[in-house]
């Protein structure tokens, strides 16, 4: 063969004539820029993302499937070896975003989980061994967080992984979590339908959320003309599936609903539809930093709060900070914790956390959900006698702990947990004033099974 | 649609292409006409925005009246310096190199968000708008809010200085003789060196006046630049590269695009069609809306 070396394939020359041809440079842009931005709108803020609710069946149906061929399968987890009088110490991981676009949100939560395993090893550990958490960074890129949980169970070992805060990083992780038996506690508020035996859910779900707000909504505010709004991915549409169906119940019907994708920032148009449409409430689910153009451009055509009131499910007290109270006061949220919750647990918290983390003064919803979660275990491992995933799991229904927001406990069979439903105002001071709650902790119903109105939901929204 | 509706569309869209125009308008120069492909523009944004929220914690809550108005001219001069720096230490060497610019400007963006986060933490903030564009002029139902004609006027102020600076002062004629034929303005005298730095620079700077404007609509985290990247280019690409006409008429037409199809969809379906809507356009005239005539690029 006679190959030239001094003519590579594609020389730099060509290649710059090829980025100075104009057709070649505007398409090829225009091509890549569309790409970009539907690869944006997969990598959102908060609650949950892009994977439809669809996978999820299928992602069962397929771990079920590698766990029982899998079942002599050396990776497997065994955390029963941390039960041995010689152990000093278990391993735990931390899996959260520390980089990327949901280090915002995300940082604060791995911080609560730290303080939480602080406490605990100042206090004599769990079982008396001394807990060691490894940290892995998510990135924000779903990928990252699958390579990571794997490494964390299969090479360190960690007895329970505390982590994740979108949906689609939750659901990109699961299998991982099934097949080789580990132990996931997620701290976030989402949009239910989902259960597995290798996580524990700590954060809300629909029935502990957003089905007593709309509830509240109709009967205490009165309300008839819902206008729902949110970021156009798996969290909102399921969420107001499931509104749609208890508005119907109700005989209501919503007077417009408009989605965003994630990421958006004009909301001209959208608040011209709103005002347009005249609706008494309108019913928020956009995520992160949409929500900081809508209020702010609500704000500018003069809706106020008064006339426009809102109830957000994803805007906690960092989010109020950023959009600024101004903007928000009046306007409502639903969670089951607020900065403001008073529970002599919750005084310790909030000083505690501000004291240990000054540069983000603030505790929200996910992170006290993070922080419980890591007692919830604690309590469940000394229950069970054993680190064994299998045993924890075992001897979880019942466990309970006092958390800074209230008493939570754990529900066995669908491993959520009991939480207080809580409605707050936004005041001007960028806290929450709480106007109303469930007074007692609220059982999970991730499947909607115990209302009405839900009835047919669970297929339809599971397909 | 009524007409208070296409009114109020009218406004918004106008509304709309005001933004991207001031987005995009330091692009304009630093890929327009230097056809660096400078990945970190969107960054560039973000210091602009930054720029703000340093000059209203300088000012306190008393000044807050005026710390925006202090905040243009010196985000401007911020990312001016930025652009400087990042002309002389990466983008001369990578000259006639443009996926080794692409590739290494991509690098530093991320460096730059990851800086922010250090420094101004991980959560967003908030600019205070000054009160005096706290408010709006009723026209029957059309409601306009002072801030988004504040926008307007700025990116009209920032096109005709762009075009005033480019096209009637000396510097400004240096960098297009420079951009137009290299080795005849280097032989005529011209130290294109300094004239890359100088366009360099005064395009990063657009990019933060437009981070600094945009601040009275949005919050400021380090993925703002992010946000802002894609539709700036857009805008150049689909008006024409090389010329300032061409990102104004960009920005028209993809802010009547948008909002158009926006009004008559789904936000998220409005934004596919537009993107189509483009590439069939760039199809049909790959130049763009208007079309610069140069030898160079042939």
């Amino acid at each position: 063969m006679y190959l030239n070396q001094k003519t590579p394939l594609l020389t730099e020359r060509k290649l710059v004539e090829f980025l100075a041809n104009r057709r070649s440079i505007g398409t090829m842009l225009a091509l890549s820029c569309s790409v970009f931005a539907v690869g944006l709108s997969g990598c959102g803020n908060g609650g949950s993302d892009a994977n439809t609710a669809a996978n999820t069946a299928t992602n069962a149906a397929a771990n079920t499937a590698t766990t029982s061929t899998d079942t002599s399968s050396g990776d497997k987890l065994d955390a029963s070896v941390y039960d041995k009088a010689d152990v000093k110490e278990v391993p735990v991981g931390i899996l959260h975003s520390l980089t990327g676009t949901m280090a915002i949100s995300e940082t604060s939560v791995k911080d609560a989980e730290m303080m939480a395993i602080t406490e605990i090893n100042a206090k004599g550990g769990v079982m008396g061994k001394q807990i060691k958490p490894i940290t892995e960074d998510g990135a924000s890129d779903w990928d990252t967080f699958k390579t990571k949980a794997e490494k964390l169970i299969t090479q360190d070992k960690a007895a329970a992984v505390f982590g994740c805060w979108t949906s689609v990083s939750r659901k990109t992780v699961l299998p991982v979590f099934e097949k080789y038996q580990g132990l996931l506690w997620y701290p976030v508020q989402y949009e239910g339908m989902e259960t597995s035996p290798n996580i524990f859910y700590t954060g809300a779900t629909t029935n502990q959320q957003i089905t007593p707000a709309v509830e509240w909504l109709m009967k205490s505010m009165n309300k008839k003309k819902f206008f729902l709004i949110g970021s156009d991915y798996v969290f909102p549409r399921t969420a107001n599936a499931e509104i749609k169906a208890q508005l119907k119940g109700a005989g209501l019907d919503p007077v417009g609903e408009e989605y965003t994708p994630l990421g958006h920032r004009d909301y001209a148009t959208i608040v011209d539809k709103i005002k347009a449409a005249k609706p008494d409430i309108i019913f928020n689910s956009l995520n992160g930093d949409s929500n900081v153009e809508f209020f702010k451009q609500m704000k500018a055509v003069g809706m106020t709060a008064k006339d426009f009131p809102t109830m957000s499910v994803s805007i906690a007290e960092p989010e109020i900070a950023a959009i600024g109270p101004d903007v928000l006061a009046g306007h409502y949220a639903v969670w089951n914790y607020f900065q403001t919750t008073s529970t002599p647990q919750n005084k310790k918290f909030v000083a505690d956390f501000i004291k240990a983390n000054p540069k983000t003064p603030y505790t929200d919803d996910p992170m006290e959900a993070a922080y419980f979660g890591v007692y919830l275990w604690k309590a469940a491992v000394e229950k069970a006698k054993s680190f064994d995933v299998a045993k924890v799991r075992a001897a979880s229904n019942g466990v309970s702990y006092m958390a800074p927001g209230g008493m939570v406990k754990i529900d066995g069979p669908t491993q959520h947990v009991y939480k207080t439903v809580r409605i707050g105002v936004v005041e001007p001071s960028g806290q929450f004033k709480e106007v109303w709650n469930s007074g007692q902790p609220v059982k999970p119903d991730p499947y909607l099974d115990g209302y009405a109105w839900a009835k047919g939901l669970k297929d339809k929204l599971k397909t | 649609m009524n007409s208070a509706a296409l009114l109020s569309n009218l406004f918004n869209s106008l509304s709309l292409a005001s933004i991207l125009l001031l987005i995009a308008l330091g692009l304009a120069i630093t890929f327009g006409l230097m056809r660096v492909i400078n990945m970190a523009h969107g960054e560039f944004i973000m210091a602009g925005a930054y720029s703000a929220y340093v000059m209203q914690n300088l000012f306190g809550a008393r000044g807050a009246n005026w710390a925006f108005l202090a905040a243009i001219p010196f985000a401007f001069v911020v990312t001016a310096a930025m652009g400087w720096v990042l002309e002389a230490t990466v983008i001369r060497r990578l000259y006639g190199r443009p996926l080794d610019t692409l590739l290494a400007t991509w690098g530093i963006s991320l460096m730059l968000q990851q800086g922010a986060r250090s420094i101004f933490g991980p959560q967003g903030k908030s600019i205070q708008a000054p009160a005096w564009l706290d408010g709006t002029i009723t026209l029957g139902a059309l409601v306009m809010p002072y801030n988004r004609l504040f926008i307007m006027a700025l990116s009209i102020a920032c096109l005709v200085g762009m075009w005033a600076f480019l096209y009637r002062s000396n510097a400004g004629r240096r960098i297009q003789a420079t951009m137009q034929n290299r080795e005849m303005a280097s032989c005529l005298g011209i130290s294109t060196r300094r004239v890359d730095a100088l366009a360099f620079s005064v395009g990063s700077g657009l990019a933060g006046v437009a981070g600094c404007a945009l601040t009275l609509l949005s919050s400021i985290d380090s993925n703002v630049g992010t946000k802002y990247i894609v539709d700036s280019f857009m805008v150049v690409v689909l008006g024409g590269v090389g010329q300032l006409a061409g990102a104004f008429a960009g920005a028209i037409g993809m802010g009547f695009l948008n909002t158009g199809w926006e009004y008559e969809t789904t936000a998220s379906l409005g934004k596919v069609l537009t993107f189509a809507c483009i590439i069939v356009f760039l199809q049909w005239r790959p130049a763009g809306i208007i079309s610069s005539r140069s030898r160079a690029l042939d």
